[in-house]
């Protein structure tokens, strides 16, 4: 089991909190977690449907204090 | 007080012209030493290869002597960084030499990697290199009709290139009077046609009347370089005839040997900007991990705080401001318009209709960039 990594994607713009996931979920082993922190109001549904189209597994996804906390475990 | 900046490119030129000026009279009293490290004699212009691509630059106009950028007083070496000790303050260049210092600054740059993809390097066209650019240019010279496809990596060094060079196929093309014979597809990573929300808005009607096809949640996976086909992550292909890609990047090899960074990219402060856990390494421009676009004008924008602090560390043993987030984006919007992107951290950009004027004032910061790595302007 591999410890969570925490992504840090609050107040960006460009390059974007899916784009940093896409990143650094490239850098990771299949079966790693990562946490995607973000505070783009879109991240809660943009994350989810990319998750879901490109086979990975969306672990869970909530917003707290105007933060989206995403964990994504790596499927492939 | 031994300063030592490793990498030639835009950050690190800003920041040590910035800091001979400013601390030009410690350094004439022998209180400071400041000395940069480069891997190039040469300093190239990367914005420019789009317009060498397009026939509208040559390759030699990109360059300049490293050394005639730089102010007097900076030590300067041809010789790349190899080993970092950072507990002992060292760095060891590839020619055996060691540079002790007290303060480092890391502004390494990043690489281009097509080989991590299979059949991306030779398969696709690419802007991201001199020889890459004009091979670009001669392909699309030659091609008369069919589709061509434009595919992104992650992550990848200037955001906003995808959509400019959609914009300039699309007038290269009515250029040669074969528009209506090629169709241009365009591929991105996530679900709308830009990462910035703004620009992926502008962008759409703007695809729309220009005829071009698109497709989101495209990573790309492999590419067929036989048949032809790219394939994306996600499970989707595309027939192309010329297949262009924005390449995916990565931090210099160094940085990932000595262990500093997962991908070569180095944990920073995003405000600070220095290196997490070491408040005497300072990392700007492509070579940090912070979530802000790897770009000419983000390092410029960092080079200033970055040598500002330092140099109020030397007078007065404290920093005195922190990064913003502050990047300034030109987009051309095809051969004769430009707009731009301005944000910071917390400010998203508000973007204009582009205009010509605006594309003559990227023509002209075009020359105005050699004033700009002076720290000048």
């Amino acid at each position: 089991m591999s410890d969570t990594k925490i992504v840090d994607a609050r107040d960006t713009f460009c390059p974007g909190p899916l784009m940093e996931l896409i990143t650094y979920m490239k850098q990771s082993n299949v079966g790693d977690t990562l946490e995607l922190l973000s505070t783009d109001d879109g991240s809660g549904n943009d994350v989810p449907e990319w998750v879901d189209k490109a086979g990975h597994e969306l672990v869970s996804n909530e917003r707290v204090d105007g933060v989206w906390h995403i964990k994504v475990r790596k499927a492939k | 007080m031994k300063i030592l900046v490793v990498g030639g490119g835009t950050g690190g030129t800003i920041v040590a012209n910035n800091l001979a000026r400013r601390l030009s009279a410690e350094i004439r009293a022998r209180k400071v030493r400041l000395t940069m490290l480069s891997a190039s004699d040469r300093h190239m212009y990367q914005p420019g290869l789009l317009y060498v691509a397009f026939g509208q630059m040559t390759p030699d106009q990109l360059y300049r002597d490293q050394a005639s950028l730089l102010e007097s007083n900076i030590d300067f070496h041809v010789d790349p960084a190899v080993t970092f000790d950072l507990d002992k303050r060292k760095v060891v260049t590839k020619s055996g030499k060691t540079h002790e210092y007290d303060i480092l600054v890391m502004a390494t740059g990043s690489r281009i990697v097509p080989e991590q993809i299979p059949g991306l390097a030779e398969g696709a066209h690419t802007f991201y290199s001199e020889e890459g650019a004009l091979k670009m240019f001669r392909r699309l010279r030659e091609i008369e009709e069919g589709t061509v496809a434009v595919v992104v990596g992650v992550p990848h060094k200037c955001p906003i290139a995808p959509v400019e060079l959609i914009f300039s196929l699309h007038d290269y093309f009515k250029s040669r009077g074969i528009r209506d014979k090629i169709k241009i597809k365009y591929h991105y990573p996530i679900g709308r046609l830009h990462t910035i929300q703004n620009v992926a808005v502008w962008a759409k009607p703007e695809f729309e009347r220009m005829g071009i096809e698109h497709e989101t949640l495209f990573n790309v996976k492999e590419v067929d370089v036989e048949n032809k086909i790219v394939r994306s992550e996600e499970g989707t292909e595309t027939q192309y005839d010329m297949l262009i890609a924005i390449p995916p990047h990565r931090g210099m090899e160094a940085i990932e040997k000595n262990g500093l960074g997962d991908g070569g990219w180095i944990p920073t402060d995003r405000y600070k900007l220095t290196m997490n856990g070491h408040d005497n390494v300072y990392v700007l421009g492509d070579t940090t991990n912070l979530p802000v676009s790897k770009t000419g004008s983000a390092a410029h924008f960092q080079a200033e705080v970055v040598s500002e602090n330092i140099a109020s560390i030397v007078k007065i043993g404290i920093p005195v401001r922190d990064y913003d987030g502050k990047v300034y984006c030109f987009i051309e919007a095809g051969h004769d318009r430009a707009t731009y992107a301005m944000f910071d951290y917390l400010n998203p950009p508000d973007l204009k209709s582009p205009s010509k004027p605006m594309h003559w004032f990227k023509m002209a910061y075009n020359q105005m960039y050699w004033t700009s790595v002076r720290g000048l302007l």
